[in-house]
């Protein structure tokens, strides 16, 4: 396959979020959150790891691209917050994410707005054959 | 008292696609007032009955070790009303399935007719707070029993599906208390 251009990437993740979360495509702009902006739910992240394995016939794997279970340890997170070995642990797993701004007040509350388009066009790329 | 909106399998193919009829039937009640003077089949439990084919496709790929449970509705079409008299044919087609869950896509027919175009998720819970009876494997084996599946259900390689072993003991145990 020819490496596909960062906008052919990007059109192909917003037909997946419109048909995913029933959005219109002017909404999926590259600084949307997917769970702010574009009101996707926790089930929804599971169409969408289906569709973008179809669309870019790619093997996306439990909880590589939202790590969940990571949420959900007490060795990273404690007190509704994630502790620095969390935000360690999250930056090595989601490197396309970018956790700056989390990590200076991270509340797992707010860790779900992270998500942008962006991101998962940036988790796609990772995944494409270079 | 079970749940069940479907008659019986006609096909079963392990992991791929299931066949189930719904026999509308004037005798059932909730037709008597939906609507009155116009018996009509919801289109909620002709989804319900569309889930439960899909669900059982799916929870049997994993050999019920998993629960399984309606998440998402993507879509979900209805054509024309299914009244008494006519036979619902639910097909479900497994498009994706993975530890996390599962997406189908599903139609109804009355004879040639479309009735209903629907695609569904479901996922696959693994709290272990949520392991009541209804989610022991038991019960989905009775309950496939019950709709014929061991009588057309068929795996990858095309041998029949047999049932598991263990059911001819619960069966007995089932009689025994029964």
């Amino acid at each position: 396959m020819a490496t596909m251009s960062q906008s052919e990437v990007f059109e192909k993740v917003q037909t997946v979020l419109c048909d995913a979360l029933g959005v219109d495509e002017d909404e999926v702009t590259p600084e949307a959150t997917l769970f702010g902006d574009l009101n996707a739910e926790s089930i929804d992240m599971l169409d969408i790891v289906f569709r973008l394995e179809k669309s870019f016939d790619i093997k996306i794997s439990r909880n590589e691209l939202f790590p969940e279970e990571v949420l959900t340890n007490p060795e990273y997170v404690q007190g509704g917050k994630v502790t620095p070995t969390g935000i360690a642990e999250l930056r090595k797993r989601i490197p396309f994410v970018n956790l700056d701004g989390f990590a200076a007040n991270p509340n797992v509350k707010d860790f779900a707005n992270l998500f942008s388009v962006q991101d998962i066009v940036r988790f796609v790329e990772t995944k494409l054959p270079k | 008292m079970r749940w069940i909106w479907i008659d019986r399998f006609l096909e079963f193919e392990t992991g791929k696609r299931a066949v189930a009829i719904k026999n509308v039937s004037l005798a059932e009640e909730h037709l008597h007032d939906h609507f009155p003077g116009r018996p009509t089949m919801p289109n909620s439990l002709i989804t319900e009955g569309i889930a439960q084919t899909g669900g059982l496709l799916v929870g049997e790929y994993h050999s019920f070790e998993k629960k399984v449970v309606l998440a998402k509705l993507s879509k979900a079409v209805f054509h024309f009303p299914a009244i008494p008299g006519d036979t619902l044919r639910y097909e479900a087609v497994i498009n994706d399935i993975n530890d996390t869950g599962a997406a189908i896509t599903a139609t109804a027919h009355v004879g040639d007719r479309l009735q209903a175009e629907v695609e569904m998720m479901f996922a696959h819970l693994d709290d272990p707070q949520t392991s009541q009876n209804n989610f022991e494997p038991k019960n989905f084996v009775f309950t496939l029993k019950l709709l014929g599946v061991f009588e057309v259900g068929r795996k990858p390689d095309g041998s029949r599906l047999t049932e598991p072993p263990g059911l001819v003991n619960l069966e007995r145990v089932l009689k025994a208390i029964g």
